[in-house]
């Protein structure tokens, strides 16, 4: 099956709501598991990765979670395939450069995905939409207790579940939000933020995981240690800083509004005229200024206007969705022109943010839903 | 300076690392530290967390082919120097030795806690059972219930034989 036939739209699915979304953009859970007596992908003959691919993946299509799922092998996707899934925060980048002996199984709604071979033999992870971590881990415990019947884990008594990476080992879970923090960024209060919530035992990460940067003011937040603290205790940990996160960034987008009002709107108001008037623009630049859109958005200074309208231009202003769009291979130069007429057409119906915030609900624009 | 590895050419690439009061020097070729990977100095101050000794000391022994190697999968410690990742589940035990130390710095303990496969948690469920029959059964004794006693003497006596049989 062709990956973007069974990909849900970045129109529908910028329109999924969920508790908090106003700053958490989506919630993660995801497990790390392997097969006993077998070598870690990393050190693995591809005969025998292929063995636990071939394994592994009627196991994950027989659960009936997976039902309709999309199923396929890494060599058979293309690198564009591949990039539109990591720009959908749906396999890893490590994963997208896997080939013959690593696969994917996707489900229908894409809340369920797992990656076959990528650091270990098997990665699978609930999505979830806004903060919704508990669900999230149930939903992925469920699957891997469906799993843990047909598939032979390795797992010691006293190191629990035995990954290829020692960061890993015990439980294998990475709990992970993705935030939206642009008020705290403005505010520079970041910094104090991240180091106390690394002095916490959890990692906070750029927009694509380990190793990027905060590109668009989004930032994950995750836990670290594995071994020696349970499943639920690590979501509920993190739950907990996750809500003082949310506060602060509350506190700082109202204190900003109130103190140095003129400060936000000139940075939205800037935002707004870049996208909208720009004849080339970066990926990176696009997602920067869609930021403090979204943001204008959340402070109702874009009356009318549906945060579900920059939620989609993020996704489609990135590199591979955006050469998706077009049959011919486009260059860099070219995909910002491109990038930029895109943009300044999803603007064209909105006006210019307000000076002062409207009150919610007053009509100045319909939806642009496309 | 000659490198420390191979003992040839010139050491151009120089390590030091200070972990408390111990300060440690290795002295390598551009060669030799690619090839034993500690040109990223993050993937070497975990190589040297995991060895918790001199790391020129260890890379010598390395050298000299005298390192450890796993009977399961054939990866060796400085193969795990190179990537930071282990070659197979059965490695844990191959290198239990040298982990131990490392698993301490990342992680809140070195005991699992939290979900085990189905059949493991039954074996984990009646040992933990074992031990609260076996604390009541003290306590009973202490206060001279020897009622309660027998039943609980009874009831440690399935539980073991529970334990001890394979799973039904």
């Amino acid at each position: 099956m062709d990956i973007h036939a069974f990909l849900i739209s970045p129109a529908e699915s910028a329109q999924r709501k969920g508790p908090f979304d106003r700053i958490v953009m989506s919630s993660r859970v995801r497990l790390a598991r392997n097969i006993r007596g077998a070598a870690f992908p990393g050190w693995a003959k591809k005969p025998e990765r292929i063995k636990v691919l071939e394994m592994i993946r009627p196991a994950v299509i027989s659960l009936p979670e997976m039902k309709d799922s999309f199923s396929e092998n890494m060599d058979s996707l293309s690198t564009l395939d591949k990039q539109i899934l990591v720009e959908r925060h749906l396999i890893s980048r490590e994963h997208a450069a896997k080939t013959a002996g690593s696969g994917l199984v996707l489900n229908r709604d894409e809340t369920l995905c797992f990656m076959i071979n990528e650091e270990d033999h098997l990665r699978m992870q609930a999505l979830r939409p806004g903060l919704q971590l508990k669900q999230a881990w149930t939903a992925i415990d469920q699957a891997d207790s469906q799993l843990e019947k047909r598939l032979e884990y390795a797992f010691a008594a006293d190191l629990g579940y035995l990954t290829a990476c020692p960061t890993n080992l015990g439980t294998g879970i990475r709990v992970s939000a993705m935030l939206h923090l642009p008020g705290l960024v403005l505010a520079e209060q970041i910094n104090p933020i991240i180091s106390s919530v690394n002095k916490l035992g959890l990692a906070v990460r750029g927009l694509y995981g380990e190793g990027t940067e905060a590109l668009g003011n989004v930032f994950q937040v995750s836990n670290q240690m594995t071994l020696g603290e349970s499943e639920v205790s690590i979501v509920e940990r993190l739950e907990k800083v996750l809500s003082q996160i949310i506060e602060h960034e509350e506190n700082a987008r109202a204190s900003l509004i109130e103190k140095k009002p003129k400060i936000v709107y000139n940075h939205i108001g800037r935002a707004y005229g870049i996208l909208a008037n720009a004849h080339s623009i970066s990926s990176k630049e696009t997602m920067n200024l869609l930021s403090l859109m979204r943001l204008g958005v959340d402070l109702e200074l874009f009356p009318g206007v549906d945060r579900a309208l920059v939620e989609q231009m993020f996704m489609t202003t990135q590199p591979a969705h955006l050469q998706k769009q077009h049959s011919e291979k486009l260059s860099a130069e070219e995909r910002d022109v491109l990038r930029a007429d895109m943009v300044r057409d999803a603007l064209k119906a909105v006006s210019r943010p307000v000076a002062k915030p409207s009150a919610p609900g007053s009509a100045g624009l319909d939806k642009q839903d496309k | 300076m000659l490198c420390c590895i191979c003992k040839q050419k010139e050491a151009t690439v120089h390590l030091t690392q200070i972990t408390g009061d111990k300060m440690q020097k290795v002295d390598l070729c551009e060669e030799c530290a690619k090839t034993k990977g500690v040109n990223d100095p993050t993937g070497f101050s975990l190589a040297d967390l995991l060895l918790g000794l001199g790391a020129s000391q260890e890379i010598e022994q390395a050298a000299g082919g005298g390192e450890v190697r796993c009977p399961k999968c054939g990866f060796t410690q400085g193969d795990f120097k190179k990537s930071g990742r282990l070659g197979c589940p059965e490695c844990y035990k191959t290198f239990a030795e040298a982990l131990e130390g490392l698993l301490k710095t990342m992680h809140k303990g070195t005991r699992h806690v939290g979900k085990a496969p189905e059949a493991l948690r039954q074996t984990r469920d009646l040992s933990d059972r074992l031990k609260t029959l076996q604390k009541r059964l003290a306590k009973a004794i202490e206060v001279e219930d020897f009622e309660q006693a027998a039943v609980l003497r009874d009831e440690i006596k399935m539980t073991t034989a529970r334990l001890s049989s394979p799973a039904p």
